[in-house]
């Protein structure tokens, strides 16, 4: 039962692949893999901490101020996240731009917070962020991994082609990331459900 | 006597039906194509004709393989996609590297139409998509032109042709500019008659207007295109190069010029034209075509880029529905709203 709520994240329900939440990250910073890997783990901990967070809170937040409540409560771990980006590498931070700040307003998060969070205990909670948040890191890999081989050649930096290598530039454009996404939601939902 | 019978039978429209089917129509447009397909293999050689067989190949596989994907019976059999494989290998450059021709394919198929359910339900041209994919990602690539009636065409091959799968094309020495380049980033005129027979640089298909207008013209003889499309571009892109002309004639082409050049005539004849992406109703059709020739307008004076007729297109199939759903025909019976005559 417990277990569900996480494996439900990484496949039944991912986030991108399924539910199609949190769009803009996914679609703005998964040039290369490297870049959409951190995403991934910065979301991955927002959620896990805001989850907790709400689910503690849930019996003590008046039902008519709680989106208010859900995103302070965001933003405040939002706020960790980019300041830790911001002393372990600033070449990461400046590569992931305004998106860090952004997180604060990924629906996922607040959908999870909003839909999952607000009603059920702490551990089910971090379990389900704990589960979504991978599911989104998973996803945001596939793109970010397609983009920078077929873009640059390279995956997390380490050239794998000749010389001679023709980079992609589309996949490198904003452009290259709805063609991908668009190939692995074909291939996702096809893998998911061979017989729908 | 007892007459034949007959059966009254109630369903949606459409009720009257031309008796052409999918598959007399395409072979129709492949029959058209053929003057435009043959002039450019003897215009460009054998790059040419491999250019145009990988492009065939790759889409005719991509639609075999999204069949069996989607596990829905080959629609190899309808023709479509001989149409676009066809008409994407028209719109590539001569020495592009055959592997960038069969990623083209794959994308153009897979994406521009399969995706959106296969025939009749995708909003864009899926060659023009292709297109669209590879001038994106391989900008150089997509604008090294080669000039037709090189030395010993059918005998030896460019470098660039043969480049093996992802590396880039090797540059030759000898590429041309477009009449289209020349003139916005040169400021030189191509004659017309150079233009209009397709002794030119440019990609493969759109070099010889009149073979083009040929087939376009066998198509509405038979009923087969909506002649409206191609008239509204001209008419358009005629107007509007003639008045620009007319006030700036040292930064603008000629109308005549501004016909015959890039990719015009194939797109209005061939690619507009195609029945998915354009409106139904005849003044939807002069609408579309009008706003695509004002875009290829706009592009080609004021715009980066020195052609735009792949993105009029693209952007008109997207305006598209809406053309539909703001010109409706009235339905026979209605009564007029007061006023209204």
């Amino acid at each position: 039962m417990n277990a569900d709520e996480f494996w439900k994240g990484l496949w039944r329900e991912n986030p991108i692949f399924v539910q199609v939440l949190g769009m803009c990250p996914a679609l703005a910073v998964s040039n290369t893999a490297r870049n959409a890997l951190a995403m991934g783990l910065a979301t991955l901990f927002v959620l896990v901490a805001s989850n907790a967070v709400v689910a503690l809170l849930r019996d003590f937040v008046p039902k008519q101020v709680r989106i208010a409540t859900f995103i302070l409560i965001i933003a405040t771990f939002v706020t960790v996240v980019d300041y830790t980006i911001q002393a372990v590498s600033l070449e990461l931070h400046r590569a992931l731009g305004a998106f860090i700040s952004l997180i604060v307003v990924n629906c996922l998060i607040l959908g999870r917070a909003e839909a999952f969070a607000s009603r059920n205990g702490i551990g089910r909670s971090i379990l389900d962020g704990a589960g979504m948040g991978l599911g989104f890191t998973l996803a945001l890999f596939c793109l970010g991994a397609v983009r920078e081989i077929l873009g640059s050649g390279s995956l997390f930096g380490v050239a794998l082609f000749h010389a001679e290598f023709q980079p992609w530039v589309i996949m490198l454009l904003p452009s290259g990331g709805f063609f991908t996404l668009a190939a692995w939601l074909m291939l996702f939902s096809r893998w998911r459900a061979p017989d729908a | 006597m007892v007459g034949p019978t007959r059966i009254l039978e109630i369903r949606t429209s459409p009720h009257l039906l031309s008796g052409h089917r999918v598959e007399t129509i395409m072979f129709n447009v492949v029959l058209a194509l053929l003057p435009t397909t043959a002039w450019a293999i003897w215009c460009f050689g054998l790059k040419a004709l491999l250019v145009l067989v990988t492009a065939l190949a790759s889409c005719l596989l991509t639609e075999r393989a999204a069949c069996a994907f989607s596990d829905r019976p080959s629609s190899l059999g309808d023709g479509s996609v001989a149409i676009t494989g066809l008409l994407y290998g028209l719109t590539l450059p001569p020495g592009l590297p055959l592997w960038m021709v069969a990623v083209g394919g794959v994308i153009g198929v897979a994406m521009g139409k399969a995706l959106f359910g296969g025939l009749g339900a995708n909003p864009f041209n899926p060659a023009l998509v292709a297109r669209a994919f590879l001038q994106a990602a391989f900008p150089v690539a997509m604008t090294s032109w080669l000039p037709p009636f090189g030395p010993d065409r059918f005998g030896s091959l460019p470098a660039s042709t043969l480049a093996p799968p992802f590396s880039r094309a090797v540059v030759d020495g000898w590429s041309g500019a477009t009449p289209l380049a020349a003139s916005k980033f040169g400021g030189e005129l191509s004659a017309l008659a150079d233009l209009a027979t397709g002794a030119v640089a440019g990609s493969l298909g759109e070099t010889s207007g009149l073979l083009i207008l040929l087939g376009g013209a066998w198509l509405v003889a038979r009923h087969m295109m909506n002649w409206r499309i191609p008239v509204g571009i001209f008419t358009v892109v005629a107007g509007a190069s003639a008045l620009l002309h007319f006030v700036a004639p040292e930064s603008h082409a000629p109308p005549g010029f501004m016909l015959f050049s890039g990719g015009l005539m194939l797109g209005a004849v061939f690619m507009a034209t195609d029945m998915v992406g354009s409106p139904v109703t005849g003044a939807g059709c002069l609408l579309y075509g009008a706003l695509i020739g004002a875009l290829v307008v706009v592009i080609r004076a004021w715009g980066g880029m020195p052609e735009g007729v792949m993105y009029a297109i693209l952007l008109a199939n997207a305006v598209s529905p809406h053309i539909d759903r703001w010109i409706r025909p009235r339905v026979f019976g209605q009564v007029a709203a007061e006023g209204d005559g």
